[in-house]
């Protein structure tokens, strides 16, 4: 099977294990809720000025937490029955398995930064510029695809050692940082919070994209020997 | 008879361990041999080492034709492994399992099919979430992923553990039919009784050597 093959067959498993096990919705979606339910309570003050202003921030912080959750998800059903072992075992391309977990991540991201942004539009009366969609989209995008990446990437390294569930945390938020910040300052300037302007964006969606290339082909060289130790 | 395994004076290590300490071994095609010995001997290591999962550190290891000192991938998409656990999905059902694990090595619908036939799996539990069934259920579907894969050579631990009296007699009629078509199976139990049975000949493993047991 050749690398594009390998990724389609893995990203279908994984997303029809996550359509059977419903994690993403009954967990995720829901933990991802109360934070920014529970941010708007922490930062909420008379005008909803405040809240306007940092939403973009909380929409990524909350994704990040979020990401968090399905990275583990991602690896637990990997490791859970032995099956990391079987994929070893089957001599297909790791590129592929990489990229075929990073595209069902991805899926899953897209659909809860979608919803995480409504959830800004209710709760904290954000805006959404009709000049600012195609920033705000290209955004989510490629941030997704950086933290699908990393996310994939550090999952593989954590998969195989003792105490991952905290190890990962650790590992992962230093990494992310530049997507925290780079997919926050790009959503202010598609939203226009503050002072930004629709021109301030295009540099920090220029980082993310770097950012996302970046990772994308380092996991798909290193993800075989990742999967070997 | 072609030579498929071809262990001599294999050394490998996990972590600081020596799992196996100059182990040899040589399989020929169509052959099962049972792997019998302690715990701890090295029976799991030398499966995983003709697996292409645990590095040699020195000796001469050639399996199905790959120097696995040299690369150890290439032998990887040739051989079943069946370990302690049954490296299943148990939110999807059996056929889709069957099915992910066919399909990577490009089985069509009619092998998958023919697979779960061969493990009784066709009828009503094909459909059936592999979370929801018994410890022996799930042992006879990974089997009938590994038949699915064409595995060439089959690496199997304890695989009757688990499994009810009718599902140990299935398992060695599937075993028996593998060889006899053509596939090279090698089995680490501790049923000594059966497994020995079902082998053409055993060896034991202890302190990471492989020895002769005379028959």
């Amino acid at each position: 099977m050749n690398t594009w093959n390998v990724a389609k067959l893995v990203a279908a498993k994984d997303l029809r294990i996550e359509a059977r096990s419903r994690v993403i919705t009954n967990q995720v979606l829901p933990f991802a809720a109360i934070a920014m339910v529970m941010f708007a309570f922490a930062l909420d003050n008379e005008n909803d000025a405040l809240l306007v202003q940092v939403a973009p921030g909380l929409i990524w912080l909350a994704t990040l937490f979020s990401l968090l959750i399905l990275v583990q998800r991602s690896f637990a059903i990997e490791t859970a029955d032995g099956a990391i072992d079987a994929l070893r075992v089957a001599g297909i391309d790791p590129g592929g398995i990489f990229l075929g977990k990073a595209a069902a991540l991805a899926a899953q991201l897209v659909a809860l930064e979608t919803i995480l942004i409504g959830a800004a539009v209710l709760l904290y009366h954000t805006e959404i510029r009709l000049g600012g969609v195609v920033l705000l989209v290209t955004t989510v995008l490629a941030a997704t695809c950086g933290l699908a990446f990393v996310g994939t990437l550090y999952g593989g390294l954590a998969a195989g050692i003792k105490g991952r569930e905290t190890l990962l945390p650790l590992l992962l938020l230093p990494v992310v940082a530049p997507v925290l910040i780079g997919a926050t300052r790009a959503l202010e300037a598609a939203f226009g919070t503050g002072k930004a302007v629709l021109a301030d964006g295009w540099p920090w969606l220029g980082l993310l994209i770097t950012f996302a290339a970046a990772f994308g082909v380092v996991g798909v060289l290193a993800f075989g020997p990742l999967l070997d130790e | 008879m072609e030579t498929i395994v071809d262990l001599r004076d294999v050394v490998a290590v996990l972590g600081q361990f020596p799992a196996l300490a100059g182990a040899s071994l040589t399989v020929l095609r169509g052959e099962i041999v049972l792997l019998q010995g302690p715990n701890g001997a090295g029976k799991t290591s030398l499966l995983r080492v003709c697996a292409g999962l645990l590095p040699v550190v020195r000796g001469h290891a050639v399996v199905l034709g790959h120097d696995l000192t040299v690369d150890r991938s290439g032998v990887r998409a040739k051989v079943g492994l069946l370990g302690h656990t049954n490296g299943l999905y148990p939110e999807l059902s059996v056929r889709d399992n069957v099915q992910f694990w066919g399909t990577t090595v490009g089985a069509s619908s009619g092998e998958i099919d023919a697979a779960l036939d061969r493990l009784g799996l066709s009828l009503r539990l094909a459909d059936v979430q592999v979370g929801r069934l018994s410890a022996g259920q799930k042992r006879r579907t990974a089997l009938a992923c590994l038949v699915a894969r064409r595995a060439v050579l089959w690496l199997l631990d304890e695989p009757h553990a688990g499994l009810d009296a009718e599902g140990r007699d299935e398992l060695d009629a599937v075993l028996r039919q593998a060889a006899a078509s053509g596939a090279t199976v090698l089995v680490a139990s501790h049923e000594l009784e059966r497994a020995g049975a079902l082998a053409h000949r055993t060896v034991q493993v202890i302190a990471g050597q492989v020895h002769e047991v005379e028959q």
